[in-house]
């Protein structure tokens, strides 16, 4: 099993889907949220993945598709 | 010895050892490094900082480094009175710290110093990153000072002139076929798998503190005080938390009074998530698609965002963003009043000053610095069309028809 801490941007036509459930049950990822900030406009979550890697992998293409932004939770790691 | 004595999470708290780690178990938010201010208030003293090495080495007792340090001569840069620009912005008491002068051309020879240091202590014999050019030279130049390994992972896309400065340190350079974002998921993936340095992953609370020595240095350079206001950039806004950081430390410890400087910071408008959040009035940063010629500072979701915001806010500050032309315009105007050629994120440091003097922000009278931290020949290609030289046959005749000098 594999973990992956990552950030998701919602962008304002994505707060009412259930994103982060149908990701846990699409892709049989467990996904355990550590902090968030979700108004009615936008919103963002920092959260684990934990599952097989291809699954985390797949589940992440998904979550994209959608038009969620997702980041390393740190931010970005390239530096001028 | 240290003074350093934990990890310290920023949200929640919790407490870590001394380790190479950067997020909080429980609530993945940012360490960041503690210290026995009893023990170092001790100890430390003017006179002592005074007699050090005059590099960031002197602040080392307020820095997370045990002993054996890496020393490429970083840090302790000229703080110099800007006479003529001054005047051109209607400010009397401005003063710029030149940051160009570190041994690779920029303020990343601070952190980088301090976090090859750590990783040395750690055991690591390689170090990593990811960057489009300071970055990558300093952990290149610093690594081969010290005989450790360096990975060092650029976009496909970087200007070949800017990787000569990274390749002749020899490290291993990989350029990387993707967007920005793609190389940021790849390397978070590295670090993941690979027992490296990971110079602003694992090393990242270690590599933070070096730069505090931006703020030490001002505060003693203008005789042992805080200026009344400080304007830099923020590309991921670290350096920016840290000069606030250094300056609020050496007021903690007795050696300087109160901190009552406004912080400002400036970014580029082509990628300017924490000017957006500041002047939206939001708690958090959102990110951004980067599109500036500021290639240095084009972070569309800066680690220390939240952070810097703050800064801003607690100080009184304010944050404003400089298009592209302004900060070229910034560039030359600091380049022909002061001497110094900075690259374009000391442009957008410049065009956000003129800003804020224009508008009464910055008043005339007030002590001002602004942080220019890199050199301007990594990138001479943002200011090409300045080369227009008069061409003229060997003659004397030739020279001064061409010129229409007076015969």
């Amino acid at each position: 099993m594999a973990k992956r801490q990552v950030m998701f941007t919602f962008p304002q036509k994505l707060i009412k889907e259930p994103i982060i459930y149908n990701l846990g049950k699409k892709f049989s990822v467990i996904t355990n949220v550590r902090r968030a900030d979700v108004t009615e406009n936008k919103g963002w979550v920092v959260l684990e993945l934990e599952g097989e890697e291809k699954d985390i992998e797949q589940g992440i293409k998904w979550v994209t598709a959608k038009g969620v932004r997702v980041d390393p939770v740190i931010g970005d790691i390239m530096q001028g | 010895m240290s003074f350093a004595t934990a990890l310290r999470c920023r949200k929640c708290g919790q407490e870590y050892p001394l380790q190479p780690v950067n997020l909080c178990e429980f609530c993945l938010s940012p360490l960041d490094v503690s210290y026995d201010y009893k023990a170092i208030a001790k100890v430390l003293t003017r006179e002592k900082i005074a007699a050090g090495p005059r590099d960031l080495w002197r602040y080392q007792d307020l820095l997370p480094v045990s002993s054996g340090v890496v020393d490429i001569g970083a840090g302790f840069t000229p703080l110099v009175k800007a006479e003529r620009l001054g005047k051109e912005l209607g400010l009397e008491q401005l003063y710029i710290k030149n940051d160009c002068l570190n041994p690779t051309y920029s303020f990343k020879d601070r952190p980088v110093s301090t976090a090859i240091t750590k990783a040395k202590e750690f055991g690591f014999d390689t170090v990593a990153c990811a960057s489009t050019g300071n970055l990558a030279a300093s952990v290149a130049a610093l690594a081969a000072r010290t005989n450790m390994k360096a990975y060092v992972f650029v976009p496909s896309n970087v200007e070949p002139g800017k990787l000569v400065g990274i390749a002749i340190y020899n490290p291993t350079l990989v350029t990387v076929n993707g967007s920005y974002d793609d190389v940021n998921r790849l390397c978070a993936r590295l670090a993941e798998k690979y027992k490296w340095g990971f110079i602003n992953i694992n090393l990242r609370p270690y590599y933070a503190e070096g730069n505090k020595t931006l703020g030490f240095e001002v505060a003693e350079q203008l005789g042992w005080r805080a200026p009344d206001c400080a304007i830099t950039t923020a590309g991921s806004g670290l350096h920016f938390t840290r000069i606030w950081k250094g300056l609020e430390e050496l007021s903690m410890l007795g050696l300087i009074g109160p901190v009552n400087t406004r912080m400002y910071v400036t970014q580029a408008a082509g990628s300017s998530p924490i000017v957006n959040a500041f002047q939206a009035g939001s708690q958090h940063v959102h990110p951004v698609e980067p599109n500036t010629i500021a290639k240095s500072i084009a972070i569309g979701n800066p680690a220390d965002g939240y952070y810097a915001l703050r800064i801003v806010r607690q100080s009184g500050g304010d944050a404003c963003a400089v298009p592209d032309e302004e900060a070229i315009a910034g560039m030359k105007l600091l380049a022909q009043t002061e001497g110094i050629f900075t690259e374009a994120a000391g442009g957008v440091v410049i065009g956000g000053l003129k800003r804020l003097a224009a508008s009464g922000t910055i008043k005339k009278n007030e002590l001002t610095v602004a942080y220019i931290t890199g050199a301007g020949p990594r990138t001479q290609d943002t200011v090409a069309d300045i080369v227009r030289p008069f061409t003229v046959q060997p003659t004397l005749e030739s020279f001064e028809e061409v010129l229409g000098m007076p015969v």
